[in-house]
C-alpha cells in the first residue's frame, strides 16, 4: 500500500531494449533493500501503468522513436522531480538511432515487403490506427524534455545505478568511481 | 521540446500513401501491447487481436556495417535475452569466416553462456513475472488467482508474502547472470562470442566461484519444478481449457537422436499428435520451411510452415514446444521430470497453454544440470579459441532462445559489409498462438458481456504471459505489459475500454 513518507521511484522503457531495466534487476538482493527505502511507482516490473503519486526520481531507458514514447516521457517530466536518462539509448538514441539516416518508409518497406521469406501478396505495411506513429528519427530524451542527470553505459552497471539512486535519495553529490563510468 | 519532431505515418497499403502529422501533447494510452476485441450484435466475440506496436528497423539500418560488429550490435534488440542474439549472430558469422567447426573450448564456453542465459531467463519469468499469478490463489482456484489485487501482483508482493521464494528467484537469476559474466565478460550485452570462436576461456578461479553455488542452484531448481508441477496438477480442471488449443510445435533438436538441444541442431516440427511435419532439416534451409505473413494491424509478422500454408501452418515455439518435439532430454533429472510431464497427456504432445510454466521449469533444471556437467570439463580452460576457414557470403545462425527458435540470416560482401539481414525472433513464432489464446479466453469469458472487470482483464494477460513473450524483441515491455482492452461493436464504436490498472 502506498505510504506517504517514502520517496517514490518510477521507471519506464521507451525505445530501449530493456537491458537497462535488466541492469536494475541486477541489483539482485539490493532490489529488496531498495524496496524498503522507496516506494515503486509506475514501472514495467509491477502492475502500475499510471502514476500513483508525485515521484522523487524517474529513471528513463531508451530514446523516443514513436509518438507514444514522447507522451510517456512528457508524463514522466510532469510527475517526477528528477529525471535520469539511464543508458546510451536515453542519452543519445543509441543503436535504434542508427535508423536516423534513413527514411522511415524505407525501413518499413524493407522489413515487411522486401525481407526474405515474407508472404505479403497485398504489399501491406502495418498501418492500423492501433499502432502509434513512428517519429521521423529517434530522439534522445533531452531533446524532448529537460533531463537532470545522464548515466552512461549500455547498460549502466547495477553498481552505477545503485550509487546514483542512493546519492539522489540522500541528497549527496553524485561521484561515480572511475570503473563505474563505462560507455559500453 | 527543443525541436518539434514531425511524425511520419506508416506508408499506406503499398501504394506509397503516407499519413503525416505533428505531435501535440495528446493524451494517449500508455501501452506496448494492445488487445482489441470485436463483438457482434449478439455480443459474441468475432475477433480478438494482440497488437504489437513497436518497430525499430534493425534489418535495414544494419546494412553496410562490418560483419564483426553483428554479434555485439544485434543483441541490442533485446536486453532480456541478449545472449541468444549474441550467439545466433556469432554462429552465422562463424560460417562467414569459415570457422563453424569451433574449437572444443569455444563451443563449450558458448554452450555454458547459453545455459546461463536459459537459467536466468527462466528464473526471471517464473519468479519475478509469472509467480504472482500462480501464488495468490488464496481460495484455491487458479482462475480466481488471476484476479488478485494489482498492487500485490509483482515480485515485491511475492517477497512480502513468500520471502524465501522471492529470494530464491533473485539468487537464481543472479547465478545465471554470473555464468554469463564469466563467459561473455559482461552480464548484459557481453562480447565473448566472436566470428569463429570466443575471446576468452574460463579461468579456474571463475570456474570455482561458479561451482560453489551449483549444489544450491540444483536444489532450488528441483523445488521450482515441484512448484510448477503441483500448481498445474492442483488446478488442472481450470487450466485445461484456459487459452488452450491443439497446435503444431516447432524447435531445433539434436541431429543424431532428436534430443532436446538449445545451442545447435536441425529443424523439427510435429503436429498435435506428435507426427513429424518437418524433420532433420538443416537450418541453412529455414526459408524453405518457414514463411512470414504480414498483417496490417501488428508490427510483428506471423510465421507459418510453408508446407501447410499461412492458414494452417502456424505453430508454437518455446519450452512447451521443445518438450513436445524432442525425443528426450539428455540430462537425467530433467528427463525424469519430462517423463512425468508427458504422463499427463499420455505421451502425446501437451497442448495445455498454461503448461508452459511447468515445461519452463523442467528446462531450468536441465540448464543447471548442463552447467554442472560443463564446469567439470577441462576444455573450458583450453587456449585454442578461434577457428577460421574459407570465406562464405551467406549464412544462417540458429539457437533455441529461452522463448523459442531464433533465426539470424545474413549476407556479407567481399568488403566485409553486411548486405542482407533477416531475423525471426522467438516471440514472433508465437504471434498466432498468442492471438488464439487471447481469442479463446475472450470467447470463453467475455461472450455476452459489455462490461469488463479488472479480473477478467488479467485473464487475458495470464494467457499471453504463459508464452513469456519477450516483448523487447518485438516491443519493449516486459512480461507485465500495459494492456488496454477495447470492446468494439460492428460499427467500430468502442463499447467499453479498460486499461490494466
Ligand atoms: S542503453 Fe543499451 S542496454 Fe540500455 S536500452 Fe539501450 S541498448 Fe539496451
Amino acid at each position: 500500500m502506498p505510504t506517504a513518507l517514502k520517496p517514490r521511484v518510477a521507471t519506464t522503457s521507451l525505445c530501449g531494449c530493456f537491458g537497462c531495466h535488466m541492469s536494475i534487476l541486477d541489483l539482485d538482493e539490493r532490489i529488496l533493500k531498495l524496496a524498503e527505502l522507496v516506494e515503486f511507482d509506475r514501472s514495467p516490473i509491477n502492475d502500475y501503468k499510471e502514476f500513483q503519486g508525485r515521484c522523487a526520481i524517474g529513471l528513463i531507458e531508451g530514446g523516443c522513436c514513436n509518438e507514444e514514447n514522447v507522451h510517456v516521457l512528457e508524463d514522466f517530466r510532469r510527475h517526477c522531480d528528477v529525471l535520469v536518462a539511464l543508458g546510451d539509448c536515453a542519452i543519445s538514441g543509441g543503436i535504434p538511432a542508427m535508423r536516423n539516416h534513413l527514411p522511415v518508409g524505407e525501413t518499413l518497406e524493407h522489413a515487411y515487403v522486401k525481407a526474405p521469406g515474407v508472404w505479403n501478396p497485398g504489399g501491406i505495411i502495418p498501418n492500423d490506427p492501433a499502432l502509434p506513429l513512428l517519429l521521423n528519427r529517434v530522439y534522445p530524451c533531452h531533446e524532448v524534455v529537460k533531463i537532470d542527470y545522464f548515466l552512461p553505459g549500455c547498460p549502466p552497471s547495477a553498481d552505477a545505478i545503485w550509487d546514483t539512486v542512493v546519492a539522489l535519495l540522500t541528497s549527496q553529490p553524485l561521484t561515480l568511481a572511475y570503473e563505474r563510468l563505462k560507455y559500453d | 521540446m527543443t525541436e518539434n519532431p514531425t511524425t511520419l505515418g506508416t506508408p499506406g497499403n503499398g501504394n506509397g500513401r503516407t499519413r503525416m502529422l505533428t505531435i501535440n501533447p495528446v493524451t494517449r494510452i500508455e501501452g506496448h501491447g494492445k488487445v482489441t476485441i470485436l463483438m457482434d450484435e449478439r455480443n459474441e466475440v468475432t475477433a480478438a487481436r494482440l497488437h504489437i506496436i513497436e518497430f525499430r528497423g534493425f534489418e535495414r539500418f544494419i546494412l553496410g556495417r562490418p560483419y564483426w560488429e553483428l554479434p555485439v550490435i544485434v543483441q541490442r534488440l533485446c536486453g532480456i535475452c541478449p545472449v541468444s542474439h549474441h550467439l545466433a549472430a556469432a554462429k552465422a558469422m562463424d560460417r562467414i569466416v569459415g570457422g563453424e567447426q569451433l574449437t572444443p573450448t569455444a563451443e563449450k564456453i558458448r554452450r555454458l553462456m547459453h545455459f546461463g542465459q536459459i537459467f536466468q531467463s527462466h528464473a526471471l519469468h517464473f519468479f519475478h513475472l509469472a509467480s504472482p499469478d500462480l501464488l495468490f490463489g488464496t481460495d484455491g482456484t487458479a482462475t480466481s488467482a488471476f484476479g488478485a489485487p494489482a498492487a500485490q501482483r509483482n515480485v515485491l508482493g511475492v517477497a512480502a508474502k513468500y520471502p524465501e521464494l522471492a529470494v530464491q528467484g533473485v539468487m537464481m537469476r543472479k547465478f545465471g547472470q554470473e555464468v554469463i559474466q564469466a563467459t561473455a565478460g559482461k552480464k548484459i550485452h557481453g562480447t565473448g562470442a566472436i566470428p569463429g570462436g570466443v575471446n576468452k576461456n574460463l579461468s579456474l578461479t571463475e570456474r570455482d566461484a561458479l561451482l560453489q553455488d551449483v549444489p544450491q542452484m540444483l536444489t532450488w531448481a528441483r523445488s521450482a519444478v515441484q512448484i510448477a508441477r503441483d500448481f498445474t496438477l492442483e488446478h488442472l480442471v481450470e487450466l485445461l481449457p484456459f487459452g488452450s488449443f491443439d497446435s503444431h510445435h516447432f524447435s531445433i533438436v539434436r541431429p543424431e537422436d532428436g534430443a532436446l538441444e538449445l545451442y545447435d541442431g536441425v529443424l523439427r516440427a510435429v503436429d498435435r499428435d506428435g507426427h513429424h511435419l518437418v524433420n532433420g532439416v538443416d537450418c541453412q534451409r529455414y526459408l524453405e520451411v518457414v514463411g512470414e505473413e504480414v498483417r496490417a494491424w501488428s508490427y510483428m509478422k506471423f510465421p507459418f510452415l510453408r508446407s501447410l500454408g499461412p492458414e494452417k501452418g502456424w505453430y508454437r515455439v518455446g519450452p512447451l514446444a521443445r518438450l513436445n518435439t524432442c525425443a528426450f532430454i539428455p540430462t537425467p533429472e530433467a528427463e525424469a521430470a519430462r517423463q512425468e510431464f508427458l504422463g499427463l497427456t499420455h505421451g502425446k504432445p501437451n497442448n495445455i497453454t498454461l503448461c508452459y510454466h511447468w515445461a519452463r521449469m523442467i528446462e531450468l533444471l536441465h540448464a543447471i544440470e548442463g552447467i554442472r556437467d560443463l564446469l567439470a570439463d577441462p576444455d573450458l580452460q583450453g587456449t585454442d579459441l578461434v577457428a577460421q576457414g574459407p570465406r562464405r557470403e551467406e549464412a544462417v545462425g540458429v539457437v533455441e532462445a529461452p522463448r523459442g527458435t531464433l533465426f539470424h540470416h545474413y549476407r556479407v560482401n567481399r568488403h566485409d559489409e553486411v548486405t542482407l539481414c533477416n531475423l525471426i525472433v522467438s516471440t514472433t513464432h508465437n504471434n498466432e498462438p498468442m492471438n488464439r489464446a487471447v481469442t479463446k479466453v475472450a470467447r470463453d469469458h467475455f461472450t455476452g458481456k459489455t462490461e469488463i472487470t479488472e479480473g477478467l482483464l488479467n485473464h487475458i494477460e495470464v494467457a499471453i504471459r504463459a508464452y513469456d513473450p519477450c516483448l523487447s524483441c518485438a516491443t519493449h515491455a516486459m512480461g507485465r505489459m500495459a494492456l488496454r482492452v477495447e470492446v468494439v461493436d460492428p460499427q467500430g464504436n468502442v463499447l467499453s475500454a479498460r486499461q490494466s490498472e
